[in-house]
């Protein structure tokens, strides 16, 4: 099945509590050179068909409007997935 | 008055908002977040849980629910909606009201009672209480760090749309203290803590003013249909 990968992002200037958990977390285990972690989200969008470029701008359109919030956070990457990168083949 | 009551699934105080609602002396209207029909209500609660399990963000799927289209256009309209907790998230969520919550920046979950200052009496929900009159209301929520951008923080400031802000302790790491704001026209009102929970005599948080626990029941009995434009 085709698939579109979206990626969002929290903003840089937006505090992330989630990543900073991690980050302490890390730290406690011992793991040393981790200056900073933050966590995002990836939404893997299964399509019918490969998609158009009008059905491209429609899902860019859906990311921004609904899949990110843009108060808070930024789309970092909307894309086809390369053959071997959906679920259905991991 | 009828007050619509909206329940969402993972919606948990909305009960508790009807029961408000009737103890403000009006008629609590149960209304369903997959219906287009607000019954022909004078006024809108969106109230407090974890609507869709909070999935993507926070109010983020309930504002895109069914009702939400037609509790959008009330809104715009002028129908008193007041957003609690979740119902906050939702309106913000609906551009509705400007900003996001997120996270709490101690990344735990916060419940205590928290004293309130009334900023803007001169809403739809707010008329009861006097202007920086200080409330006591519980809090529980997990994301009720409220942010907004540079430009909607301009804009809270110049239209004055901080409608309560935390006193004491800032519990969640919110922008300037902000607990909750009105849109400019005054009708659609959002806040993080709860009103509703603080409408009985002997239930709610104890204040050293001895309301005894009803500081939030003004919310309730004083909503205006029509307020100055």
């Amino acid at each position: 099945m085709p698939l579109v990968i979206i990626e969002v992002m929290p903003k840089p200037e937006i505090l992330d509590p989630q990543g900073k958990a991690i980050t302490a977390s890390l730290a406690r285990k011992g793991h040393e050179g981790i200056a900073g972690v933050r966590m995002g989200k990836r939404f893997e969008i299964e399509l019918d068909e490969q998609p158009t470029e009008a059905k491209l701008a429609e899902l860019r359109t859906i990311a921004e409007d609904m899949l990110a919030n843009s108060v808070i956070e930024d789309v970092v990457d909307v894309r086809v997935a390369e053959h071997g990168e959906s679920w259905d083949a991991r | 008055m009828r007050i619509g009551v909206v329940t969402f699934p993972g919606t948990l105080d909305d009960r508790d908002a009807q029961r408000a609602v009737r103890f403000g002396g009006h008629e609590a209207v149960a209304l369903w977040h997959g219906e287009h029909d607000l019954q022909g209500v004078d006024a809108l609660v969106l109230p407090g849980g974890f609507s869709y399990g909070d999935y993507l963000r926070s109010g983020a799927i309930a504002a895109n629910s069914p009702i939400m289209t037609e509790v959008v256009a009330a809104a715009e309209a002028g129908m008193p909606v007041l957003g609690i907790c979740n119902g906050f998230q939702m309106l913000t969520e609906a551009r509705l009201l400007p900003g996001a919550l997120t996270r709490n920046d101690s990344g735990l979950f916060v419940r205590r009672d928290q004293l309130l200052k009334v900023e803007r009496n001169d809403t739809a929900w707010t008329s009861g209480y006097s202007t920086d009159e200080v409330i006591t209301i519980p809090l529980k929520n997990g994301e009720g760090r409220f942010v907004a951008t540079a430009d909607q923080l301009k804009q809270i400031e110049d239209e004055n749309l901080v409608a309560f802000r935390y006193v004491d302790v800032n519990p969640n790491g919110s922008t300037d203290d902000i607990a909750g704001l009105t849109n400019a026209r005054g009708n659609v009102v959002g806040l993080m803590p709860h009103p509703e929970h603080a409408v009985e005599l002997g239930f709610g948080p104890s204040t050293d003013r001895l309301r005894d626990g009803l500081d939030g029941l003004p919310m309730f009995t004083k909503v205006l249909e029509q307020i100055a434009a």
